[in-house]
Order: structure tokens, then C-alpha cells, then sequence
């Protein structure tokens, strides 16, 4: 198996209960994996929650912390996936100063090429919501970085997969059971 | 909570009554089939030391004198009936002293159930006294916890954390109980939890796997099968000798898989490990097929990985999906719970015998017996030897005892010669490695099993560690055999410091107080034995006592445990000196 240290998406269904976030990162905590990001929010399936963890590791290791997490009695099902095998993004904002509109008409033409959106204009500042990859987003915040940014803020990556997850059907089988 | 998310056990003659969350606790319990916990009051689960009392001669109530005692008696208790064990503790301290017990559980996959008291919900999270975060501390530790602020949660996080605890790979879950909820009155029903939704505790077993480790085995020339605790815990004693029996195949144990099959029967050849058997360490190395049977390669079994059975092809049994592949890559994984994989294991075997290879066994078992276990068990030197203490308690015990040991050279020296007739009757802190389990354990063993006898092996410095618990046995009358085997070190620790650090003698010798007067001070009969010839008396003046007794033998000081795999080693690598 592959040793090489990638970049891995993982993928959770659970309960939603209140200490689970708490169990989980402690997994990878115990093993002294920094989580890149983590986002938590209701799933396809109503009072199921979905984990997204993107982590930078083996897949051997990806195996292992997959295994650890199905293990937790409230966790459904948990998945790896690369980023080929995903459709991801991230999503972020700006708050820029309202002068810089005037001041530096440059910065028309970014946000024009950038496809971003103005959330809100002020006369003090306005903020820009951005949503794509990473690489799109770095670019963004270099371009304004010259200008000034009074706030910056990214999310983490959410994710879903190519392939089935099949949770509808595990969850379906313990209704009939 | 989520009634959607769990099957309960459908029982038409349960009536609801209306009761406060205290009460509803005791209720649960008892439906639970819990006849003892152990546990020690404070303010905050004072509202169900109250119904304690009330129900007294329906729930027996153990005062230990620590909380980790409470823990570790739980599991002592759960270890020798397989039943699951329950220690009760206050919030704060109370909770934060149950956690070593619940570590060892989480990693000896121990049923226990514990409950804490908490704060009152309205005082959550402002720092109140005797507040802690349990919920919290004991997420990594517990197979499951939960806390309860509304008395109405209480029957089904009862009924959840009993079902979680025993059913699958067992372990512990921590249900926390705030003051209010425990006041709080409601209409209460019981139902037993049956099943969870998002939790499948026993894989389903693959006949195409067990074909396939069938043929593996079938077609071995020199197969050998290292055996777990998860025989035991699955009930799968008989279906893992006759698998023996009928294959032939020569059969090792970890430390905690001893006594799921007899030590006396001819396809026993020893435990494996750091401190295991010779023959069984040496030959992983040369087997052609290697069956792991509710085990899960700990690295006090395999040594070094890298050069572990790697000629062998691997076949492992296991509940638990996340120990395959785990440390050891398995050519063929059977999931399932031992008692039913093994069973279909048992109908695609053929029947065999692999006497040469067997005798490699012996052979080698002979040159251990020479080097180390002649001059262990009947040493010639003047000063007495742990191995003789255990060999003169097999001959009064017969084999039948269970015996608890704690943490160290005793623990090894224990395991290695104790006789075992009988399963669940090696009980002791494999995976933790907990000193100051012992004597609280033997507690709990003795009080789950009051006919079967119970002997507590220590050494002198685990015994320190919870000491207190002597007073639990003299108020519970717990006829419990305690031997501590004195050679003023922390024996193994020293061992290390011999071998691996110049004999640096780094805060191991011990000055120890007089332990046949703090016994005595207990009211527990005791007697000290320094000599040779006055072992074997005392051992069966021991045996002979109705009652609680102490045995202090005063051993070697700077006796060594061997063979030994050095750590880091190899198991090929096993060393007689």
C-alpha cells in the first residue's frame, strides 16, 4: 500500500448527539494527526449529521482512522475518498474598506474576473463571499492583500463523493430489522 | 434523546410508575440484573445513596475505600462472571478517581457500567464545587458515555449504556447524572435496550472466509494458533478446544486469553509475550500458518514487527473490524463473534495430528525447563522464589482458584505457573498495565463468585497502591486470599534498570512499613514467611482459611523474569537469561 502522504477526505454519518465532535477529533488527536479542517452539519438524512475531516496522510493510516471512527457506537458509517474521488470546496470572505471602491479602481476589475458575490456595501466597508477551491481563493486574498483586507475568513472543505455512501440503506435495514 | 435510533426489548408487564430519577437508577439496575456495586457516596449522587438505603436486601451496596477500588472491583466482578460490573462515584474527584479503572477496562475490553453524580444542571459549566467535565475526561477511555440533566433520559441511557457495555467487543460507558435529574420526579418504565442503529456489535461472519482459513489451515505443515481474551469473552471455550483437538494444531495464549482452555491439556504449549513460554515466542517465527483467534497483537506479544511471523500467513478472528490489519496484515480476517466462527471452523477441518511439530514444542519447552523454570519452581539457591509460591499454590488450589494478580514480575511469574482448570480465572491488568488492581479486583471477584476461590498474587509495590481496599474486605467479610510476594523493589522496573541501565537502581528499592500488622490491624489473619520450609504450611493453612488471609513471602531481592523478549526485539529473539 501506498506510503505516500495525501491529501484525504473523510467522511462521517452520525447521531446527533452532543460529546461526538469531542470523540472523534480525539481520535485523531490520539494519534497525532492535525486536522487540516473539519466541518460538522446536517446530512441528506433527516437527524444525521455528516462529518467532513480533511487531513493530510497515508492511506494506510486513512484505513486505520476510518476503522477507529465506525468503532464509536454512535458513529453510522465513515469513509475515506481523494480529492479525485470527491467534488469539493471551500468558501470564504473579505471585508474590505468602501473607499478602496473609489481609490483604487483596480479593484473593480478583481472582483468582476473573480466570480465572487458582494454580500453587503457600506460607506465604512463592504464584504465579498467567495466560493471555490483553494488555489482560486489563495489567488483572491493575494490580489486584495496589496490593498488591504480588514477581515478574512475561510471556511473548511465540504465534500461529497462520487461514488454511493449507502447510509439511507443501513439505517432503512435497522427500521425492518 | 432520539427514540428513533434505538430497539428496545418489548415488555407488556412493566407498569409505569411515577418515581423520582434516583429511584428510577436503583430500578434500572435491578432490572438490569445487578445484585452488587461498588461505590463510594459524596453530595452529588446523594439523592441515590438515599434510595440505597431504602433499597437494602434488594441491591447490595460495596463501600469501597476509594473510587479507583470501585472500578477496579467492577471489573474484577465482570472479569470472573462475565456479568457487567457497575461502580457508583460523586461528580469531581469522585469521577476523576474512577478513571484508571475505566482506562483498564476500555483497553481489557471489561464490561462495566459507571455511574456519577454531577452538579446540578443549572450549575454546569460555572466552575461549581465538585464540578468536573466526566463527560468530557472520560470520552477517550469509554466505549460510550453519556450525561443525563432530565430525569425522563435516565431509563433509556440505562438501558443503552447496560446494552452497550456488554453486547459486541464489551467495554466500559460512563453515564453521568446530574443532582436535579436525580430529584426530579417522572413517570418511569423499563425497557432493556436490544439494539442501537448507528452501532453493529457483532459482524456477521463470512463462510467464504472460514472456507478459505479452512484450506489455509488444512493444508499447514506447521500451523499454531495464539488464542485472546475474545474466546472468553465470547463464550467460545469449548468450540476453540475442540478446533484444537480435532486440527491438532498446537495452541498458545495471550494474558488474558489464559485459562480458555485447561493448562494441563497436551496442546497448551504457553503463553506468548514479552515474559511467555519459549517454545510458542520462537517458533511464531517458524509456523507456516499463524491463527489469531480474539487477539489483537499487542506489542507486548508480537516485539518488533518488522520481523514478526513473517513467513507465516496470517489468519485472524476477531469482533472487532478495526483490530484487523491493525498492527499485523491478515492474509485471511474472519469477523464474527469466536463462538460462532469458530464453530464453523470446526465443520471444514480435517482432522490431523502435526506430531513432529509438536515436538519442536517440546523440545523447546525442555530446554526452557532447564534454563529457567527448574530453578523457578524448584530453586536450589537459599533465597525462595516467586515461581515456588505459585507452584505450592497450585498444589492446594488444584487448579481451581482464580487468580488475580497485579502488575509486574509477580503478574508474569503468576501467569506463566498458575494452573487453570477453569476459564475466566486469570484476572489481572493486561493492557493498562495497572498497578493497585489487584486487591480491589479480587474484591470484586470474590464477591461475583463467593464459592469459587479467589487468590490475589501482588507485589510489594502494587499492594501500596490501594492498601486501603483491606478495609473493604474486613467490613464485606470477603473471603479473599491475599499474597504479596515482598522483594522490596519495584521488581520489574528494576529488572530494567539491571539489564538495560547499568543497574541504576533509580528509586525502585522500597522501605516497606510491617504487612502483617497493618493486616492484622485490619483483623485479617496474616503470617509472614521467610524461610523455605516454611512455605509449605503456610500456603495450606491459607488455602485451609475460611475467611479472608494475608501471606506475606519475603522473596529473592534481585531475582529476574525470564525468557524475555527485550523490548523492540524480535520474538525469535527470546532470551533464557
Amino acid at each position: 500500500m501506498s506510503q505516500e502522504i495525501k491529501t484525504f477526505t473523510i467522511s462521517v454519518y452520525t447521531e446527533n448527539n452532543i460529546g461526538l465532535l469531542n470523540r472523534i477529533s480525539a481520535i485523531f488527536q490520539r494519534r497525532h494527526i492535525n486536522i487540516e479542517s473539519l466541518t460538522t452539519s446536517q446530512s441528506e438524512i433527516k437527524n444525521v449529521n455528516r462529518f467532513v475531516i480533511v487531513v493530510k496522510i497515508t492511506e494506510e493510516q486513512a484505513i486505520k482512522l476510518v476503522g477507529q471512527i465506525e468503532k464509536q457506537v454512535e458513529a453510522i458509517r465513515a469513509y475515506y475518498h481523494t480529492n479525485e474521488e470527491t467534488i469539493f470546496t471551500e468558501s470564504c470572505m473579505f471585508k474590505i474598506k468602501s473607499d478602496l471602491l473609489f481609490d483604487e479602481p483596480q479593484i473593480q476589475n478583481i472582483i468582476k474576473e473573480s466570480d465572487s458575490r458582494i454580500v453587503t456595501v457600506n460607506k465604512e466597508f463592504f464584504v465579498l463571499e467567495k466560493t471555490g477551491r483553494r488555489f482560486e481563493i489563495e489567488a483572491l486574498r493575494e490580489k486584495f492583500e496589496v490593498y488591504g483586507i480588514m477581515q478574512f475568513v475561510r471556511s473548511g472543505r465540504i465534500a461529497v463523493t462520487k461514488d454511493e455512501m449507502k447510509v439511507s440503506e443501513i439505517l432503512e435495514a435497522f427500521k425492518n430489522q | 434523546m432520539n427514540t428513533e435510533t434505538i430497539k428496545k426489548e418489548k415488555n407488556t408487564s412493566a407498569k409505569t410508575e411515577h418515581i423520582s430519577g434516583a429511584e428510577a437508577i436503583i430500578k434500572c439496575l435491578i432490572a438490569e440484573g445487578v445484585d452488587i456495586l461498588y461505590g463510594y457516596p459524596g453530595g452529588a449522587i446523594m439523592p441515590v445513596y438515599d434510595e440505597l438505603f431504602k433499597y437494602q436486601g434488594k441491591i447490595h451496596h460495596v463501600l469501597t475505600r476509594h473510587e479507583q477500588g470501585a472500578a477496579h472491583a467492577a471489573q474484577g466482578y465482570a472479569r470472573i462472571s462475565g456479568r457487567v460490573g457497575v461502580a457508583m462515584a460523586t461528580s469531581g474527584p469522585g469521577a476523576t478517581n474512577l478513571i484508571t479503572g475505566i482506562a483498564d477496562a476500555q483497553i481489557d475490553s471489561t464490561p462495566i457500567v459507571c455511574i456519577t453524580g454531577q452538579v446540578p444542571s443549572h450549575l454546569l459549566g460555572t466552575d461549581a464545587f465538585q464540578e468536573t467535565d466526566i463527560v468530557g475526561i472520560s470520552t477517550p477511555v469509554t466505549k460510550w458515555n453519556a450525561q443525563v440533566t432530565k430525569a425522563a433520559d435516565i431509563p433509556e441511557v440505562m438501558a443503552k449504556a447496560f446494552y452497550i457495555a456488554k453486547s459486541g467487543r464489551p467495554g466500559p460507558v460512563l453515564v453521568d447524572i446530574t443532582k436535579d435529574a436525580q430529584f426530579e420526579e417522572f413517570d418511569f418504565k423499563y425497557e432493556k435496550c436490544t439494539a442501537v442503529r448507528s452501532y453493529n456489535p457483532v459482524p456477521k461472519t463470512d463462510i467464504n472466509a472460514v472456507k478459505a482459513a479452512a484450506k489455509l489451515i488444512n493444508n499447514a505443515k506447521k500451523p499454531m494458533i495464539v488464542w485472546g481474551q475474545g474466546v472468553i469473552l465470547g463464550k467460545a471455550e469449548a468450540e476453540l478446544k475442540a478446533v484444537v483437538e480435532k486440527s491438532g494444531v498446537p495452541a498458545a495464549w495471550t494474558i488474558l486469553g489464559a485459562s480458555a482452555l485447561p493448562t494441563s491439556h497436551p496442546l497448551n504449549i504457553g503463553m506468548v509475550g514479552m515474559h511467555g513460554n519459549y517454545a510458542p515466542n520462537k517458533l511464531t517465527n517458524e509456523c507456516d500458518v499463524l491463527i489469531a483467534i480474539g487477539m489483537r497483537f499487542d506489542d507486548r506479544v508480537t516485539g518488533s514487527l518488522d520481523t514478526y511471523a513473517k513467513q507465516a500467513k496470517v489468519i485472524h478472528f476477531d469482533i472487532d473490524p478495526a483490530e484487523i490489519n491493525k498492527n499485523v496484515k491478515a492474509d485471511v480476517a474472519v469477523l464474527g463473534n469466536s463462538k460462532e466462527s469458530l464453530a464453523l471452523l470446526l465443520s471444514e477441518l480435517n482432522t490431523n495430528k502435526h506430531e513432529a511439530w509438536h515436538q519442536e514444542f517440546k523440545d523447546l519447552y525442555a530446554i526452557e525447563y532447564e534454563s529457567v523454570i527448574k530453578d523457578d519452581i524448584l530453586p536450589e539457591k537459599e533465597g525462595l522464589t516467586m515461581g515456588e509460591v505459585l507452584k505450592e499454590i497450585n498444589t492446594h488450589s488444584n487448579g481451581d482458584a482464580a487468580i488475580v494478580s497485579d502488575v509486574g514480575q509477580h503478574q508474569m511469574i503468576a501467569c506463566r505457573y498458575a494452573e487453570f482448570n477453569h476459564s475466566k480465572s486469570n484476572i489481572t491488568s493486561g493492557g493498562l498495565g495497572t498497578m493497585g488492581f489487584a486487591l480491589p479486583a479480587a474484591i470484586g471477584a470474590k464477591m461475583a463468585e463467593p464459592h469459587r476461590e479467589v487468590v490475589a498474587i501482588i507485589g510489594d509495590g502494587g499492594y501500596q497502591m490501594n492498601i486501603q481496599e483491606l478495609g473493604t474486605i474486613f467490613q464485606q467479610k470477603a473471603a479473599v486470599k491475599i499474597v504479596v510476594l515482598n522483594n522490596e523493589f519495584l521488581g520489574m522496573v528494576r529488572q530494567w534498570q539491571q539489564l538495560f541501565f547499568d543497574k541504576r537502581y533509580a528509586s525502585t528499592e522500597m522501605t516497606n512499613p510491617d504487612f502483617v500488622t497493618i493486616a492484622k490491624g485490619y483483623y485479617i489473619d496474616a503470617k509472614r514467611v521467610t524461610k523455605r520450609e516454611e512455605l509449605a504450611d503456610a500456603v495450606k493453612e491459607m488455602m485451609a482459611s475460611k475467611s479472608s488471609y494475608f501471606l506475606e513471602v519475603c522473596v529473592e531481592k534481585e531475582d529476574n523474569v525470564f525468557p524475555m523478549i527485550p523490548s523492540g526485539a524480535s520474538v525469535s529473539e527470546v532470551r533464557l537469561s
